[in-house]
Protein backbone atom coordinates (compact mmCIF):
# COMPACT_ATOMS: atom_id res chain seq x y z
CA UNK A 1 0.00 0.00 0.00
CA UNK A 2 1.76 3.08 -1.20
CA UNK A 3 -0.73 5.87 -1.76
CA UNK A 4 1.95 8.53 -1.38
CA UNK A 5 3.90 7.27 -4.35
CA UNK A 6 0.75 7.30 -6.44
CA UNK A 7 -0.27 10.76 -5.27
CA UNK A 8 2.79 12.40 -6.75
CA UNK A 9 2.04 11.95 -10.45
CA UNK A 10 -1.71 12.44 -10.16
CA UNK A 11 -1.52 15.77 -8.35
CA UNK A 12 1.52 17.07 -10.12
CA UNK A 13 0.48 16.53 -13.69
CA UNK A 14 -2.83 18.44 -13.57
CA UNK A 15 -1.13 21.49 -12.07
CA UNK A 16 1.56 21.55 -14.72
CA UNK A 17 -0.60 20.64 -17.64
CA UNK A 18 -3.57 22.95 -17.28
CA UNK A 19 -2.39 26.31 -18.51
CA UNK A 20 -5.98 27.03 -19.57
CA UNK A 21 -7.18 26.78 -15.98
CA UNK A 22 -4.35 29.00 -14.78
CA UNK A 23 -5.24 31.68 -17.28
CA UNK A 24 -8.92 31.47 -16.36
CA UNK A 25 -8.06 31.90 -12.67
CA UNK A 26 -5.79 34.81 -13.49
CA UNK A 27 -8.48 36.56 -15.54
CA UNK A 28 -11.08 36.03 -12.82
CA UNK A 29 -8.80 37.39 -10.10
CA UNK A 30 -7.84 40.35 -12.28
CA UNK A 31 -11.50 41.22 -12.78
CA UNK A 32 -12.23 40.96 -9.06
CA UNK A 33 -9.23 43.10 -8.11
CA UNK A 34 -10.02 45.65 -10.82
CA UNK A 35 -13.52 45.96 -9.34
CA UNK A 36 -11.95 46.39 -5.93
CA UNK A 37 -9.59 49.05 -7.28
CA UNK A 38 -12.56 50.97 -8.72
CA UNK A 39 -14.27 50.73 -5.34
CA UNK A 40 -11.13 52.15 -3.73
CA UNK A 41 -11.21 55.03 -6.19
CA UNK A 42 -14.85 55.95 -5.55
CA UNK A 43 -14.12 58.71 -3.00
CA UNK A 44 -11.69 60.33 -5.46
CA UNK A 45 -14.02 59.91 -8.44
CA UNK A 46 -16.91 61.33 -6.43
CA UNK A 47 -14.75 64.29 -5.41
CA UNK A 48 -13.74 64.92 -9.01
CA UNK A 49 -17.25 64.68 -10.37
CA UNK A 50 -18.76 66.83 -7.58
CA UNK A 51 -16.18 69.54 -8.10
CA UNK A 52 -17.66 70.31 -11.54
CA UNK A 53 -21.30 70.49 -10.40
CA UNK A 54 -23.56 73.07 -8.81
CA UNK A 55 -24.67 72.60 -5.20
CA UNK A 56 -28.21 71.53 -6.12
CA UNK A 57 -26.80 68.48 -7.93
CA UNK A 58 -24.35 67.28 -5.25
CA UNK A 59 -26.57 64.84 -3.37
CA UNK A 60 -28.69 63.64 -6.28
CA UNK A 61 -29.17 59.89 -6.33
CA UNK A 62 -28.45 57.80 -8.38
CA UNK A 63 -25.12 59.61 -8.50
CA UNK A 64 -24.49 61.47 -11.76
CA UNK A 65 -20.87 60.52 -12.26
CA UNK A 66 -20.58 62.67 -15.38
CA UNK A 67 -21.84 66.20 -14.65
CA UNK A 68 -24.51 67.44 -17.08
CA UNK A 69 -22.64 70.68 -17.60
CA UNK A 70 -19.04 71.16 -16.55
CA UNK A 71 -18.72 74.12 -14.17
CA UNK A 72 -15.10 75.07 -14.57
CA UNK A 73 -15.78 78.34 -12.75
CA UNK A 74 -15.60 76.42 -9.42
CA UNK A 75 -11.89 76.03 -10.09
CA UNK A 76 -11.55 79.60 -11.22
CA UNK A 77 -12.89 80.71 -7.84
CA UNK A 78 -10.48 78.45 -5.94
CA UNK A 79 -7.42 79.64 -7.85
CA UNK A 80 -8.17 83.38 -7.93
CA UNK A 81 -9.24 85.98 -5.38
CA UNK A 82 -7.75 86.96 -2.01
CA UNK A 83 -7.27 83.42 -0.69
CA UNK A 84 -6.17 81.82 -3.94
CA UNK A 85 -4.70 78.34 -3.70
CA UNK A 86 -1.44 79.26 -5.46
CA UNK A 87 0.12 80.71 -2.30
CA UNK A 88 -0.45 77.44 -0.39
CA UNK A 89 1.38 75.62 -3.15
CA UNK A 90 4.34 77.96 -2.98
CA UNK A 91 4.46 77.60 0.80
CA UNK A 92 4.25 73.80 0.70
CA UNK A 93 6.89 73.59 -2.02
CA UNK A 94 9.23 75.90 -0.14
CA UNK A 95 8.87 74.11 3.20
CA UNK A 96 9.01 70.62 1.73
CA UNK A 97 12.00 71.19 -0.55
CA UNK A 98 14.19 72.91 2.05
CA UNK A 99 13.27 70.34 4.69
CA UNK A 100 13.85 67.32 2.46
CA UNK A 101 17.19 68.51 1.09
CA UNK A 102 18.42 69.68 4.49
CA UNK A 103 17.38 66.45 6.13
CA UNK A 104 19.04 64.31 3.46
CA UNK A 105 22.29 66.22 3.85
CA UNK A 106 22.55 66.30 7.65
CA UNK A 107 21.29 62.71 7.97
CA UNK A 108 23.71 61.42 5.35
CA UNK A 109 26.68 63.16 6.99
CA UNK A 110 25.80 61.94 10.47
CA UNK A 111 24.87 58.48 9.21
CA UNK A 112 28.21 58.21 7.42
CA UNK A 113 30.11 59.24 10.54
CA UNK A 114 28.19 56.79 12.73
CA UNK A 115 28.81 53.96 10.28
CA UNK A 116 32.30 54.56 8.95
CA UNK A 117 34.35 56.98 11.07
CA UNK A 118 35.94 56.08 14.40
CA UNK A 119 35.72 58.74 17.07
CA UNK A 120 35.35 58.88 20.83
CA UNK A 121 31.77 58.75 22.10
CA UNK A 122 30.35 57.35 18.87
CA UNK A 123 28.55 54.44 20.51
CA UNK A 124 27.17 56.64 23.27
CA UNK A 125 25.85 59.25 20.84
CA UNK A 126 24.26 56.61 18.66
CA UNK A 127 22.55 55.05 21.68
CA UNK A 128 21.29 58.49 22.63
CA UNK A 129 19.80 58.87 19.14
CA UNK A 130 18.21 55.44 19.28
CA UNK A 131 16.69 56.01 22.69
CA UNK A 132 14.82 59.08 21.45
CA UNK A 133 13.66 57.60 18.16
CA UNK A 134 10.44 56.22 19.56
CA UNK A 135 9.30 59.44 21.21
CA UNK A 136 6.08 60.40 19.39
CA UNK A 137 5.56 63.78 17.74
CA UNK A 138 2.94 64.79 20.29
CA UNK A 139 5.56 64.79 23.05
CA UNK A 140 7.84 67.06 21.00
CA UNK A 141 5.24 69.50 19.64
CA UNK A 142 4.44 71.03 22.99
CA UNK A 143 7.96 71.95 24.20
CA UNK A 144 8.85 72.97 20.64
CA UNK A 145 5.94 75.38 20.68
CA UNK A 146 7.29 76.96 23.87
CA UNK A 147 10.81 77.03 22.43
CA UNK A 148 9.68 78.66 19.18
CA UNK A 149 7.55 81.09 21.14
CA UNK A 150 10.72 82.31 22.87
CA UNK A 151 12.76 82.24 19.67
CA UNK A 152 9.98 84.27 18.02
CA UNK A 153 9.60 81.62 15.36
CA UNK A 154 5.87 81.00 15.82
CA UNK A 155 4.02 81.91 12.65
CA UNK A 156 7.12 81.51 10.47
CA UNK A 157 7.99 78.70 8.09
CA UNK A 158 11.15 78.09 10.09
CA UNK A 159 9.05 76.53 12.86
CA UNK A 160 8.28 73.73 10.40
CA UNK A 161 11.54 73.63 8.46
CA UNK A 162 14.06 73.58 11.30
CA UNK A 163 12.81 70.54 13.23
CA UNK A 164 12.39 68.65 9.96
CA UNK A 165 15.98 69.19 8.89
CA UNK A 166 17.58 67.17 11.68
CA UNK A 167 15.83 63.86 12.11
CA UNK A 168 16.84 60.84 14.12
CA UNK A 169 14.93 58.58 11.75
CA UNK A 170 16.88 59.77 8.69
CA UNK A 171 20.21 59.39 10.45
CA UNK A 172 19.31 55.90 11.58
CA UNK A 173 18.07 54.80 8.15
CA UNK A 174 21.17 56.04 6.32
CA UNK A 175 23.55 54.79 9.01
CA UNK A 176 22.14 51.29 8.51
CA UNK A 177 22.72 51.60 4.80
CA UNK A 178 26.26 53.01 5.04
CA UNK A 179 27.15 50.13 7.37
CA UNK A 180 26.59 47.66 4.54
CA UNK A 181 29.25 49.31 2.34
CA UNK A 182 32.55 47.37 2.42
CA UNK A 183 35.32 49.13 4.36
CA UNK A 184 37.89 48.13 1.70
CA UNK A 185 36.27 50.54 -0.71
CA UNK A 186 36.89 53.49 1.57
CA UNK A 187 40.36 52.26 2.56
CA UNK A 188 41.33 52.12 -1.09
CA UNK A 189 40.22 55.71 -1.59
CA UNK A 190 42.21 56.68 1.46
CA UNK A 191 45.37 55.09 0.14
CA UNK A 192 44.84 57.15 -3.00
CA UNK A 193 44.95 60.21 -0.79
CA UNK A 194 41.26 61.12 -0.73
CA UNK A 195 40.11 63.23 2.21
CA UNK A 196 37.08 62.24 4.32
CA UNK A 197 34.78 64.65 2.52
CA UNK A 198 35.72 63.17 -0.85
CA UNK A 199 35.27 59.65 0.51
CA UNK A 200 31.80 60.65 1.62
CA UNK A 201 30.74 62.75 -1.34
CA UNK A 202 32.27 60.87 -4.26
CA UNK A 203 32.30 57.26 -3.10
CA UNK A 204 29.85 56.54 -0.27
CA UNK A 205 27.00 58.86 -1.29
CA UNK A 206 26.58 57.67 -4.90
CA UNK A 207 26.38 54.10 -3.61
CA UNK A 208 23.53 54.93 -1.22
CA UNK A 209 21.19 56.30 -3.88
CA UNK A 210 18.39 53.79 -3.17
CA UNK A 211 18.39 54.67 0.53
CA UNK A 212 18.48 58.38 -0.26
CA UNK A 213 15.51 58.02 -2.58
CA UNK A 214 13.63 56.12 0.10
CA UNK A 215 14.31 58.80 2.70
CA UNK A 216 13.44 61.51 0.22
CA UNK A 217 10.06 60.00 -0.57
CA UNK A 218 9.13 59.34 3.04
CA UNK A 219 10.06 62.85 4.15
CA UNK A 220 8.42 64.41 1.11
CA UNK A 221 5.19 62.54 1.79
CA UNK A 222 5.34 63.45 5.47
CA UNK A 223 5.98 67.19 5.09
CA UNK A 224 3.74 67.68 2.08
CA UNK A 225 0.78 66.16 3.93
CA UNK A 226 1.52 67.20 7.50
CA UNK A 227 -1.41 68.79 9.26
CA UNK A 228 -0.79 69.06 13.01
CA UNK A 229 2.48 71.05 12.86
CA UNK A 230 1.17 73.81 10.56
CA UNK A 231 -2.09 73.93 12.55
CA UNK A 232 -0.17 74.67 15.73
CA UNK A 233 2.69 76.84 14.47
CA UNK A 234 1.13 78.94 11.68
CA UNK A 235 -1.37 81.76 12.22
CA UNK A 236 -1.38 83.93 9.10
CA UNK A 237 -3.32 82.74 6.12
CA UNK A 238 -0.60 83.70 3.65
CA UNK A 239 1.82 81.27 5.37
CA UNK A 240 -0.48 78.23 5.32
CA UNK A 241 0.47 74.96 3.64
CA UNK A 242 -1.88 73.07 1.32
CA UNK A 243 -3.59 70.83 3.93
CA UNK A 244 -4.17 73.71 6.34
CA UNK A 245 -5.22 76.07 3.54
CA UNK A 246 -7.68 73.42 2.38
CA UNK A 247 -9.33 72.82 5.76
CA UNK A 248 -9.55 76.55 6.48
CA UNK A 249 -11.21 77.08 3.12
CA UNK A 250 -13.58 74.20 3.76
CA UNK A 251 -14.61 75.67 7.12
CA UNK A 252 -15.44 78.97 5.45
CA UNK A 253 -17.39 77.35 2.64
CA UNK A 254 -19.59 75.40 5.07
CA UNK A 255 -22.15 73.52 3.00
CA UNK A 256 -20.92 74.92 -0.30
CA UNK A 257 -19.79 71.42 -1.21
CA UNK A 258 -18.86 72.00 -4.83
CA UNK A 259 -16.28 74.58 -3.81
CA UNK A 260 -15.05 72.28 -1.07
CA UNK A 261 -14.52 69.52 -3.60
CA UNK A 262 -12.91 71.79 -6.18
CA UNK A 263 -10.46 72.83 -3.46
CA UNK A 264 -9.81 69.19 -2.50
CA UNK A 265 -9.11 68.27 -6.10
CA UNK A 266 -6.79 71.27 -6.36
CA UNK A 267 -4.93 70.13 -3.26
CA UNK A 268 -4.58 66.59 -4.51
CA UNK A 269 -4.12 66.45 -8.28
CA UNK A 270 -0.47 67.59 -8.54
CA UNK A 271 0.58 65.01 -5.97
CA UNK A 272 -1.38 62.40 -7.89
CA UNK A 273 0.52 63.25 -11.07
CA UNK A 274 3.85 63.03 -9.26
CA UNK A 275 2.93 59.65 -7.76
CA UNK A 276 1.71 58.17 -11.03
CA UNK A 277 4.79 59.34 -12.94
CA UNK A 278 7.19 58.17 -10.24
CA UNK A 279 5.16 55.14 -9.14
CA UNK A 280 8.11 52.79 -9.24
CA UNK A 281 10.11 55.11 -6.99
CA UNK A 282 7.28 55.70 -4.58
CA UNK A 283 6.24 52.11 -4.24
CA UNK A 284 9.77 50.79 -3.88
CA UNK A 285 10.80 53.65 -1.64
CA UNK A 286 8.00 52.99 0.82
CA UNK A 287 8.48 49.23 0.59
CA UNK A 288 12.20 49.30 1.34
CA UNK A 289 11.77 51.72 4.23
CA UNK A 290 9.46 49.14 5.70
CA UNK A 291 11.96 46.37 5.37
CA UNK A 292 14.97 48.20 6.71
CA UNK A 293 13.55 50.82 9.05
CA UNK B 1 54.00 56.05 13.97
CA UNK B 2 53.50 59.75 13.97
CA UNK B 3 51.68 59.61 10.69
CA UNK B 4 49.38 56.91 12.03
CA UNK B 5 48.48 58.93 15.08
CA UNK B 6 47.98 61.96 12.93
CA UNK B 7 45.51 60.11 10.73
CA UNK B 8 43.59 58.85 13.79
CA UNK B 9 43.30 62.40 15.07
CA UNK B 10 42.10 63.56 11.69
CA UNK B 11 39.50 60.81 11.58
CA UNK B 12 38.24 61.83 15.03
CA UNK B 13 37.97 65.43 13.93
CA UNK B 14 36.20 64.43 10.73
CA UNK B 15 33.78 62.30 12.73
CA UNK B 16 32.78 65.20 14.95
CA UNK B 17 32.50 67.59 12.02
CA UNK B 18 30.28 65.19 10.06
CA UNK B 19 27.98 64.71 13.01
CA UNK B 20 27.92 68.33 14.10
CA UNK B 21 25.12 69.76 11.90
CA UNK B 22 22.72 66.95 12.68
CA UNK B 23 23.73 66.75 16.34
CA UNK B 24 23.34 70.50 16.90
CA UNK B 25 19.83 70.32 15.46
CA UNK B 26 19.14 67.20 17.49
CA UNK B 27 20.13 68.92 20.75
CA UNK B 28 18.02 72.00 20.05
CA UNK B 29 14.93 70.45 18.48
CA UNK B 30 14.78 66.96 19.97
CA UNK B 31 16.81 66.46 23.14
CA UNK B 32 16.13 69.78 24.86
CA UNK B 33 12.39 69.66 24.11
CA UNK B 34 12.24 66.12 25.50
CA UNK B 35 13.99 67.09 28.74
CA UNK B 36 11.90 70.23 29.07
CA UNK B 37 8.73 68.24 28.50
CA UNK B 38 9.78 65.82 31.26
CA UNK B 39 10.03 68.81 33.58
CA UNK B 40 6.67 70.22 32.46
CA UNK B 41 4.97 67.03 33.59
CA UNK B 42 5.50 68.11 37.22
CA UNK B 43 4.31 71.70 36.94
CA UNK B 44 1.19 73.74 36.57
CA UNK B 45 1.86 76.62 34.23
CA UNK B 46 -0.27 79.68 33.63
CA UNK B 47 1.34 80.06 30.26
CA UNK B 48 0.38 83.64 29.52
CA UNK B 49 2.24 84.85 32.62
CA UNK B 50 5.52 83.54 31.24
CA UNK B 51 8.02 81.65 33.40
CA UNK B 52 6.66 83.40 36.51
CA UNK B 53 3.44 81.41 36.06
CA UNK B 54 5.14 78.06 36.70
CA UNK B 55 4.24 76.22 39.91
CA UNK B 56 5.66 72.85 40.97
CA UNK B 57 2.84 70.39 41.61
CA UNK B 58 4.61 67.04 41.77
CA UNK B 59 2.46 64.20 40.53
CA UNK B 60 -0.81 66.16 40.58
CA UNK B 61 -1.07 66.15 36.79
CA UNK B 62 -1.10 62.36 36.74
CA UNK B 63 -3.62 62.24 39.59
CA UNK B 64 -5.85 64.58 37.61
CA UNK B 65 -5.62 62.26 34.61
CA UNK B 66 -7.24 59.45 36.58
CA UNK B 67 -10.25 61.67 37.32
CA UNK B 68 -10.60 63.10 33.83
CA UNK B 69 -13.46 61.32 32.06
CA UNK B 70 -12.35 62.81 28.75
CA UNK B 71 -8.92 61.23 29.16
CA UNK B 72 -10.33 57.81 30.02
CA UNK B 73 -12.69 58.12 27.09
CA UNK B 74 -9.77 58.97 24.79
CA UNK B 75 -7.84 55.93 25.97
CA UNK B 76 -10.79 53.68 25.28
CA UNK B 77 -11.35 55.19 21.84
CA UNK B 78 -7.67 54.84 20.94
CA UNK B 79 -7.78 51.17 21.90
CA UNK B 80 -10.98 50.50 19.92
CA UNK B 81 -9.63 52.41 16.92
CA UNK B 82 -6.38 50.46 16.94
CA UNK B 83 -7.87 47.06 17.74
CA UNK B 84 -10.18 47.23 14.72
CA UNK B 85 -8.33 49.28 12.13
CA UNK B 86 -4.90 47.65 12.39
CA UNK B 87 -5.93 43.98 12.02
CA UNK B 88 -8.50 44.84 9.34
CA UNK B 89 -5.96 46.75 7.30
CA UNK B 90 -3.38 43.98 7.69
CA UNK B 91 -5.67 41.13 6.68
CA UNK B 92 -7.01 42.94 3.60
CA UNK B 93 -3.51 44.10 2.69
CA UNK B 94 -2.13 40.57 2.94
CA UNK B 95 -4.90 39.11 0.77
CA UNK B 96 -4.38 41.78 -1.86
CA UNK B 97 -0.63 41.24 -1.83
CA UNK B 98 -0.95 37.47 -2.27
CA UNK B 99 -3.34 37.89 -5.19
CA UNK B 100 -1.33 40.69 -6.81
CA UNK B 101 1.90 38.76 -6.44
CA UNK B 102 0.87 35.85 -8.63
CA UNK B 103 -2.61 35.76 -9.99
CA UNK B 104 -3.26 38.95 -11.93
CA UNK B 105 -2.64 40.82 -15.14
CA UNK B 106 -1.95 44.59 -15.02
CA UNK B 107 -0.21 44.12 -11.71
CA UNK B 108 1.51 47.52 -11.54
CA UNK B 109 -1.60 49.47 -12.48
CA UNK B 110 -3.72 47.77 -9.84
CA UNK B 111 -0.98 48.17 -7.27
CA UNK B 112 -0.65 51.89 -7.90
CA UNK B 113 -4.40 52.50 -7.73
CA UNK B 114 -4.81 50.67 -4.44
CA UNK B 115 -1.74 52.43 -3.06
CA UNK B 116 -2.98 55.90 -4.03
CA UNK B 117 -5.11 56.72 -0.94
CA UNK B 118 -2.05 56.21 1.25
CA UNK B 119 -0.19 58.97 -0.59
CA UNK B 120 -3.08 61.45 -0.32
CA UNK B 121 -3.12 63.94 2.52
CA UNK B 122 -5.24 63.00 5.52
CA UNK B 123 -6.67 66.51 5.41
CA UNK B 124 -8.05 66.16 1.87
CA UNK B 125 -9.24 62.63 2.51
CA UNK B 126 -11.03 63.69 5.70
CA UNK B 127 -12.77 66.51 3.86
CA UNK B 128 -14.04 64.18 1.12
CA UNK B 129 -15.23 61.46 3.47
CA UNK B 130 -16.98 63.83 5.84
CA UNK B 131 -19.23 64.98 2.99
CA UNK B 132 -19.78 61.45 1.72
CA UNK B 133 -20.78 60.44 5.27
CA UNK B 134 -23.47 63.15 5.39
CA UNK B 135 -26.25 61.32 7.27
CA UNK B 136 -29.36 62.78 5.66
CA UNK B 137 -28.38 62.97 2.02
CA UNK B 138 -24.75 61.86 1.49
CA UNK B 139 -24.00 59.32 -1.23
CA UNK B 140 -23.15 56.54 1.22
CA UNK B 141 -26.51 56.62 2.97
CA UNK B 142 -28.32 57.24 -0.30
CA UNK B 143 -26.78 54.02 -1.56
CA UNK B 144 -27.62 52.13 1.63
CA UNK B 145 -31.25 53.29 1.44
CA UNK B 146 -31.45 52.30 -2.21
CA UNK B 147 -30.49 48.72 -1.36
CA UNK B 148 -33.24 48.54 1.25
CA UNK B 149 -31.62 49.65 4.51
CA UNK B 150 -34.31 51.94 5.88
CA UNK B 151 -32.32 53.34 8.79
CA UNK B 152 -28.63 53.58 7.85
CA UNK B 153 -26.17 54.73 10.53
CA UNK B 154 -25.79 58.43 11.24
CA UNK B 155 -22.04 58.08 10.69
CA UNK B 156 -20.21 61.19 11.91
CA UNK B 157 -23.32 62.75 13.44
CA UNK B 158 -24.10 59.86 15.76
CA UNK B 159 -22.05 58.93 18.84
CA UNK B 160 -22.72 55.24 18.13
CA UNK B 161 -21.11 55.26 14.71
CA UNK B 162 -18.71 58.22 14.48
CA UNK B 163 -15.63 56.32 15.63
CA UNK B 164 -16.41 53.46 13.23
CA UNK B 165 -16.82 55.91 10.38
CA UNK B 166 -13.29 57.16 11.00
CA UNK B 167 -12.03 53.58 11.33
CA UNK B 168 -13.47 52.64 7.92
CA UNK B 169 -11.81 55.63 6.31
CA UNK B 170 -8.49 54.87 7.93
CA UNK B 171 -8.58 51.23 6.81
CA UNK B 172 -9.33 52.42 3.28
CA UNK B 173 -6.31 54.64 3.49
CA UNK B 174 -3.80 52.22 4.99
CA UNK B 175 -4.44 48.97 3.09
CA UNK B 176 -2.25 50.38 0.30
CA UNK B 177 0.64 50.59 2.74
CA UNK B 178 0.21 47.13 4.25
CA UNK B 179 -0.20 45.67 0.75
CA UNK B 180 3.04 47.24 -0.49
CA UNK B 181 5.06 46.03 2.47
CA UNK B 182 3.56 42.54 2.23
CA UNK B 183 4.34 42.46 -1.49
CA UNK B 184 7.98 43.23 -0.70
CA UNK B 185 7.95 40.50 1.94
CA UNK B 186 6.50 37.98 -0.52
CA UNK B 187 9.38 38.54 -2.93
CA UNK B 188 11.67 37.12 -0.27
CA UNK B 189 9.96 33.73 0.02
CA UNK B 190 11.68 30.97 -1.95
CA UNK B 191 9.63 29.41 -4.77
CA UNK B 192 11.03 25.99 -3.86
CA UNK B 193 8.76 25.87 -0.81
CA UNK B 194 5.65 26.17 -2.97
CA UNK B 195 6.93 23.68 -5.53
CA UNK B 196 7.59 21.15 -2.79
CA UNK B 197 4.09 21.76 -1.42
CA UNK B 198 2.62 21.31 -4.91
CA UNK B 199 4.36 17.98 -5.20
CA UNK B 200 2.98 16.93 -1.83
CA UNK B 201 -0.46 17.88 -3.08
CA UNK B 202 -1.11 20.67 -0.58
CA UNK B 203 -4.03 22.92 -1.54
CA UNK B 204 -3.48 26.61 -2.26
CA UNK B 205 -5.31 27.56 0.91
CA UNK B 206 -3.06 25.28 2.98
CA UNK B 207 -0.01 26.75 1.26
CA UNK B 208 -1.21 30.23 2.18
CA UNK B 209 -1.77 29.33 5.82
CA UNK B 210 1.23 27.05 6.33
CA UNK B 211 3.92 28.59 4.11
CA UNK B 212 3.06 32.18 3.23
CA UNK B 213 1.75 33.39 6.56
CA UNK B 214 4.55 31.92 8.73
CA UNK B 215 7.29 32.96 6.32
CA UNK B 216 5.92 36.49 6.36
CA UNK B 217 6.01 36.81 10.13
CA UNK B 218 8.93 39.30 10.23
CA UNK B 219 7.02 41.49 7.76
CA UNK B 220 3.86 41.10 9.80
CA UNK B 221 5.59 42.26 12.97
CA UNK B 222 7.09 45.21 11.17
CA UNK B 223 3.70 46.33 9.82
CA UNK B 224 2.09 45.68 13.18
CA UNK B 225 4.54 47.95 14.98
CA UNK B 226 4.43 50.82 12.46
CA UNK B 227 0.64 50.65 12.21
CA UNK B 228 0.13 50.48 15.98
CA UNK B 229 2.34 53.52 16.50
CA UNK B 230 0.60 55.36 13.71
CA UNK B 231 -2.90 54.55 14.90
CA UNK B 232 -2.24 55.57 18.49
CA UNK B 233 -1.21 58.99 17.19
CA UNK B 234 -4.22 59.50 14.92
CA UNK B 235 -5.01 63.22 14.82
CA UNK B 236 -6.03 64.85 11.54
CA UNK B 237 -9.25 62.86 10.85
CA UNK B 238 -10.55 63.58 14.34
CA UNK B 239 -9.56 67.25 14.21
CA UNK B 240 -11.15 67.76 10.80
CA UNK B 241 -14.16 65.45 10.78
CA UNK B 242 -15.54 65.47 14.31
CA UNK B 243 -13.43 67.58 16.73
CA UNK B 244 -13.71 64.67 19.13
CA UNK B 245 -17.53 64.64 19.12
CA UNK B 246 -20.36 63.93 19.12
CA UNK B 247 -20.27 63.81 22.94
CA UNK B 248 -16.60 62.74 23.02
CA UNK B 249 -17.32 59.57 21.05
CA UNK B 250 -14.26 60.16 18.86
CA UNK B 251 -12.03 61.90 21.41
CA UNK B 252 -8.52 60.44 21.12
CA UNK B 253 -5.33 61.14 23.06
CA UNK B 254 -3.56 63.23 20.45
CA UNK B 255 -6.56 65.50 19.98
CA UNK B 256 -7.15 65.79 23.72
CA UNK B 257 -3.49 66.79 24.14
CA UNK B 258 -3.88 69.35 21.37
CA UNK B 259 -6.94 70.90 23.02
CA UNK B 260 -5.40 71.07 26.50
CA UNK B 261 -2.10 72.50 25.23
CA UNK B 262 -3.04 74.87 22.44
CA UNK B 263 -6.61 75.85 23.25
CA UNK B 264 -6.49 75.98 27.05
CA UNK B 265 -2.71 76.40 27.42
CA UNK B 266 -2.56 73.79 30.19
CA UNK B 267 1.01 72.87 29.26
CA UNK B 268 1.83 70.72 32.29
CA UNK B 269 -1.31 68.65 32.05
CA UNK B 270 -0.96 68.21 28.28
CA UNK B 271 2.70 67.21 28.68
CA UNK B 272 1.72 64.56 31.24
CA UNK B 273 -0.81 63.19 28.79
CA UNK B 274 1.73 63.13 25.95
CA UNK B 275 4.05 61.00 28.08
CA UNK B 276 1.21 58.59 28.77
CA UNK B 277 0.87 58.29 25.00
CA UNK B 278 4.59 57.60 24.77
CA UNK B 279 4.37 54.98 27.53
CA UNK B 280 1.61 53.16 25.68
CA UNK B 281 3.56 53.17 22.41
CA UNK B 282 6.69 52.04 24.22
CA UNK B 283 5.02 49.15 26.02
CA UNK B 284 3.21 48.00 22.89
CA UNK B 285 6.46 48.03 20.91
CA UNK B 286 8.41 46.12 23.56
CA UNK B 287 5.68 43.52 23.83
CA UNK B 288 5.78 43.13 20.04
CA UNK B 289 9.54 42.66 20.07
CA UNK B 290 9.32 39.99 22.74
CA UNK B 291 6.47 38.33 20.90
CA UNK B 292 8.46 38.33 17.69
CA UNK B 293 11.46 36.67 19.36
CA UNK B 294 9.37 33.95 20.91
CA UNK B 295 7.42 33.42 17.69
CA UNK B 296 10.58 33.10 15.60
CA UNK B 297 12.05 30.56 18.00
CA UNK B 298 9.25 28.22 17.04
CA UNK B 299 10.66 27.87 13.54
Amino acid sequence: MQPAAEAIPTTRIPVRKQPGLRIAVKIAVTVILAAFAVLMMIPFLWMLSTSFKINAEVFRYPIEWIPKTWHWDNYKKVWTGPNAFGIYYLNSMKITSITVIGNLLTSAMAGFAFAKLRFKGREFLFLLYLSTMMIPGQVLLLPRFILFDHMRLINTHWSLILPGMFTVFGTFLLRQFFSTLPNELLEAARVDGAGFWRMFWQIALPLTKPALVTLMIITFNWHWNEYEGPLIFLRSRELFTIPLGLTTYVEEMGTNYVMTMAASVSSFIPLLIVVVIGQRWFVEGIASSGLKG
Amino acid sequence: MKRWRNSRVREQAAGYLFILPNFAGYVVFVLTPILFSLYLVFVDWEYLKGFAGIRWVGLDNFRELGNDPKFLHSLKNNVVFTAISVPASMIIGLLLAVLLNKYVYMRNTLRTIIFLPYMASLAAVSVIWSIMYNASSGPINAFLKSIGIAHPPGWLSSPQSALYAIIIMSVWMTIGYTMIIYLAGLQGISKDLYEAADIDGASKLRQLLQITVPMLSPTTFLILITQLIWSFQVFAPVAIMTQGGPIDSTMVLSYHIYLEAFRFYKMGYAAAMSWVLFAIIFVVTIVQWQGQRRWQNHF
